[in-house]
């Protein structure tokens, strides 16, 4: 009972223990019923196992969360980032030469180029949007939600288009040094978001325009330009992911790729301790949160979940999760825990 | 719930050619009130807020075909009055009565249906919608009639078309409110207030958003109504239009009421000497020597020095924008602190935000340092050295989740660009340095600004901008709403960086403050500028007497 009110009470000024406590409880939970599940093996000079299995399928969505949460803590949303993700499949597999609708034939660099570019371009777009017009962020980025998978549609010609360059699907399902490579772009993507938002001041930036925009102007920053970028990012960051599934997956799919990932991405900022209200981002908790939900999905699988019920589960342990987190709640349940005490401090 | 007395109001209207003649209207005198009834009255009516008593027994009498201004100065009590009238508050002692009935208003909506109407500053119409849908929405005419069915198109326009006739406004009904100017929105909002049994028109500021031939236009259509029989209550800061319309003026000060007045037997120094109150000479009298700023600091004052001047930090020449500002002239030394005087709306914020470059300016320039410079946003001021501390701390200056140091360095770090992050311990450091010169109080540096009182708040805002190293640093009402050992402090403040060189622009509501820091003070009325003072002539006295329009 100690430990839980301690764990209540400290979650209040250390917003990574829950998601690192919900992730521990969920390896806890796969480990009761397969008692190797963390065990990693070397196979032919590769790791494998059920953590780097979990950890490499969590890369895009590790991306997309790290675009999604610059977003949301400039008080937006990115609903778009699902169909960028198949506009930039599609632009690569176009490029590389499957699709009827283009001649095809560019080098790999160039087509990971175009395809970048892309996500870069739509995200920009959505930026411009924002931004410049003043459109709401939902309604803005809805517009490339729908249009987008449109787009990559047109550019696979309707088609499933497969992939076989080799080098090419050895970004999203090829192995350096043991490790896949996914995981190393994850962790120069990663890097290099802290060391631009830390190194600089552009993360104390999108924090005050994610409280109060108008006291931001007021300060003399060009607020606009610094949401129409973090569009921009989130747009590229989607792309990126575009490239790594598709690769991945050997095949660019117009309709299917990256379905309903911008909201697993909103949802792993959210479990990741990035406030909604905008003005406060944590990118260690974005990947965690991005870690509970592919280890959520591996253990839906693993411990025989029937696939039918499989959403329903997950919808449950995020509710769960959600409702722990939530400083209300958990004043609620610490006042239960200590009747006797003090009504604790408010929330701030 | 209060259910309108049938027919009564139909009397008035039916009366209205015979007895709403001048004549008649003499009867409103006290002594000879005669068989007249007010419309709309309070009798003693009380109302406290947990931290204020904001009316104390106000009787207010509004009669039918009258135009009746409410005056008083900021917190004198007008809003709850006008909140109590449409119901959306109730007393907490007294009566409301309308046409002699106790009325218990439980909301604005009961209000409406006993015809009282109220129009506020901003215009609560929807603007995507038709002119002929606006005046009509909620109670469209029906194909079949009270028991509804499709709304009838053509009757609601007809309808309409008559209600703006009647306004002497024609225009195309079926077009979108916006596509009128803002005046004849106004004039829309009316004739949606009027068009169906009101008996009660309240307009609260109507004329902040107009210029001058909208306002003339406006007042015509009120005059109308008033000859029509409409009991019309006029709220607003313009003294002038007060005179140019009203019948009576009712002064409120500190939540009482000061008087009940014809307009034309009560000057202008006197609605203003009755708005602000008597003690306001003894307390002119009293404020001695010392709290005046010592003028020897100053090196540049024009009287000493007439021949050979140094160039002004920055003026204004002829800066204005529409519905804003009107051509305005202002210049700030170093070492000087300029105060804008002048009533609300009377453009004391407008200029700040024109200066600043928070308004863009459509005439006129900025000279800053000898060069004519146009700010088309904050960052151009800003990187003239020009510093802004605004008027709403909560919306406009405090990012309140973010913590104090962060606050305190957010417009250097502004400033030098994204790039060029300052460190952890120089943004410590930074924050230290004013935490401890301007006596912030706070438990710790990383605490968020918004859990600091307000006075802390507006040192940490101050520290923000010092930390800029600005030359010219804009106030305003840096002193609102905090109390009096802060504002002592900031004031202290002030007066020390100013005699260090820095050039300032002081705005507050307090005239008094204005006139006791300053060593000019340029005198707003009505959105221009109408006399400069120089330290020795301003006080609070001859700044009223100013702004009433009174002359020497």
């Amino acid at each position: 009972m100690s430990v839980i009110k301690q764990i209540l009470a400290r979650g209040s000024s250390n917003t990574l223990i829950w998601p690192i406590l919900t992730l521990l409880a969920l390896c806890l939970l796969n480990l009761g019923f397969n008692p190797h599940f963390l065990a990693v093996r070397v196979l032919d000079h590769h790791l494998f196992g059920s953590p780097i299995d979990i950890l490499n399928r969590a890369v895009p969505l590790i991306l997309v969360g790290l675009g999604m949460t610059l977003v949301i803590a400039t008080r937006g949303i990115d609903i778009s980032v699902g169909a960028v993700v198949a506009i930039s499949a599609a632009m690569a597999a176009a490029l590389l030469g499957g699709s009827q609708a283009f001649a095809g034939g560019w080098s790999v660099g160039a087509a990971i180029a175009a395809a970048l570019g892309v996500g870069l371009v739509c995200g920009l777009w959505n930026g411009v949007l924002v931004a410049m017009v003043g459109m709401q962020p939902i309604i803005a980025t809805l517009i490339l939600m729908v249009a987008g998978r449109g787009v990559a549609q047109l550019l696979t010609a309707g088609q499933v288009i497969p992939i076989s360059n080799p080098a090419y699907l050895f970004v999203g399902g090829g192995y350096w040094l043991g490790i896949p490579v996914s995981l190393y772009v994850a962790v120069v993507v990663v890097a290099a978001t802290a060391l631009l938002l830390e190194g600089t001041a552009l993360g104390l930036f999108i924090r005050a325009i994610g409280v109060n925009p108008v006291a931001t102007r007021l300060v003399g920053l060009r607020a606009n330009a610094i949401v129409f970028w973090v569009y921009g990012f989130s747009g590229f960051t989607a792309g990126l992911a575009g490239v790594l599934i598709s690769s991945n997956l050997r095949s660019a799919d117009g309709n299917n790729a990256g379905l309903l990932l911008e909201l697993d991405a909103i949802l792993a900022v959210t479990l990741g301790g990035t406030s909604l209200l905008g003005g406060r981002f944590n990118l260690a908790g974005t990947v965690l949160g991005a870690l509970i939900i592919q280890t959520l999905t591996y253990t839906t699988y693993s411990i025989g979940v029937p696939p039918e019920a499989t959403l329903v589960v997950k919808a449950v342990v995020v509710l769960i999760v959600s409702v722990i987190q939530s400083p209300t709640a958990r004043q609620w349940l610490l006042a239960r825990l200590r009747p006797h005490a003090a009504p604790a401090r408010a929330p701030l | 719930m209060w259910r309108p007395p049938p027919c009564r109001h139909v009397n008035i209207d039916a009366g209205a050619g015979a007895e709403m003649s001048e004549p008649a209207f003499r009867l409103v005198d006290d002594e000879r009130d005669g068989p007249r009834v007010p419309i709309f009255e309070t009798l003693a009516v009380s109302k406290s807020f947990p931290s204020v008593r904001a009316l104390s027994g106000v009787d207010f009498r509004l009669f039918p075909g009258e135009i009746h201004a409410l005056m008083g100065q900021n917190g004198a009590g007008k809003s709850t009055l006008i909140n109590l009238l449409t119901g959306v508050c109730a007393p907490d002692q007294g009566e409301v009565r309308l046409g002699g009935q106790a009325v218990h208003f439980c909301s604005p909506q009961d209000a409406d249906a006993a015809g009282i109407r109220t129009l506020y500053q901003e215009i609560n119409l929807c603007p995507n919608l038709s002119v002929a849908e606006n005046i009509f929405i909620g109670r469209q005419p029906m194909h079949g009639g009270s028991r509804g069915g499709p709304i009838n198109w053509a009757e609601m326009r007809r309808r309409a078309t008559e209600v703006l006739a009647g306004l002497n406004l024609s225009l195309d009904v079926r077009k979108t409110l916006d596509c009128f100017p803002i005046a004849v929105q106004q004039m829309i909002a009316i004739a949606r207030a009027t068009c169906v049994e009101a008996r009660v028109l309240i307009l609260d500021e109507p004329t902040s958003s107009l210029d001058e031939d909208e306002v003339a236009r406006l007042f015509v259509v009120l005059r109308q109504l008033k000859q029509r029989g409409m009991a019309i209550l006029f709220v607003t800061h313009f003294l002038e239009q007060v005179y140019a319309i009203s019948d009576r003026i009712t002064v409120l000060r500190n939540g009482e009421r000061v008087g009940e007045y014809w307009a034309k037997d009560l000057s202008a120094e006197q609605l203003i000497e009755k708005m602000v109150g008597h003690n306001r000479l003894g307390e002119t009298l009293t404020r001695t020597v010392d709290t005046k700023f010592s003028m020897p600091v100053v090196p540049d004052s024009p009287q000493n020095n007439t021949v050979a001047q140094p160039p002004p930090l920055v003026s204004l020449e002829g800066v204005a924008r529409r519905g804003m500002m009107q051509a305005l002239d202002l210049e700030i030394k170093a070492g000087e602190i300029l105060g804008l005087a002048g009533l609300l709306g009377s453009g004391r914020t407008e200029t700040a935000q024109l200066l600043f470059g928070v308004e863009r300016a459509d005439a006129g320039s900025i000279v800053v340092g000898g060069t004519s410079r146009r700010f088309r946003s904050p960052r151009d001021a800003i990187r003239e050295g020009i510093a802004y501390c605004p008027e709403d701390r909560k919306r406009e200056g405090i990012v309140a989740e973010l913590s104090i140091r962060e606050n305190i360095i957010l417009a250097l770090q502004a400033k030098r660009g994204w790039l060029r992050k300052i460190g952890r311990r120089q943004q410590q450091h930074i924050a230290e340095i004013y935490i401890a010169r301007l006596g912030i109080k706070a438990a710790d540096i990383e605490q968020p600004i918004g859990l600091l009182s307000g006075g802390n708040q507006q040192k940490a805002l101050l520290g923000r901008w010092l930390a800029t190293g600005p030359t010219l640093l804009i106030l305003d009402e840096p002193t609102r709403g905090i109390d009096v050992a802060a504002k002592f402090e900031i004031m202290l403040e002030i007066r020390e960086l100013c005699a260090k060189g820095l050039g300032m622009l002081f705005i507050s509501s307090e005239i008094s403050e204005v006139t006791r820091i300053s060593h000019r003070v340029a005198v707003l009325k009505d959105r221009r500028k109408i006399a400069e003072l120089s330290a020795a002539l301003a006080n609070e006295d001859a700044v009223y007497k100013l702004i009433a329009g009174v002359t020497e």
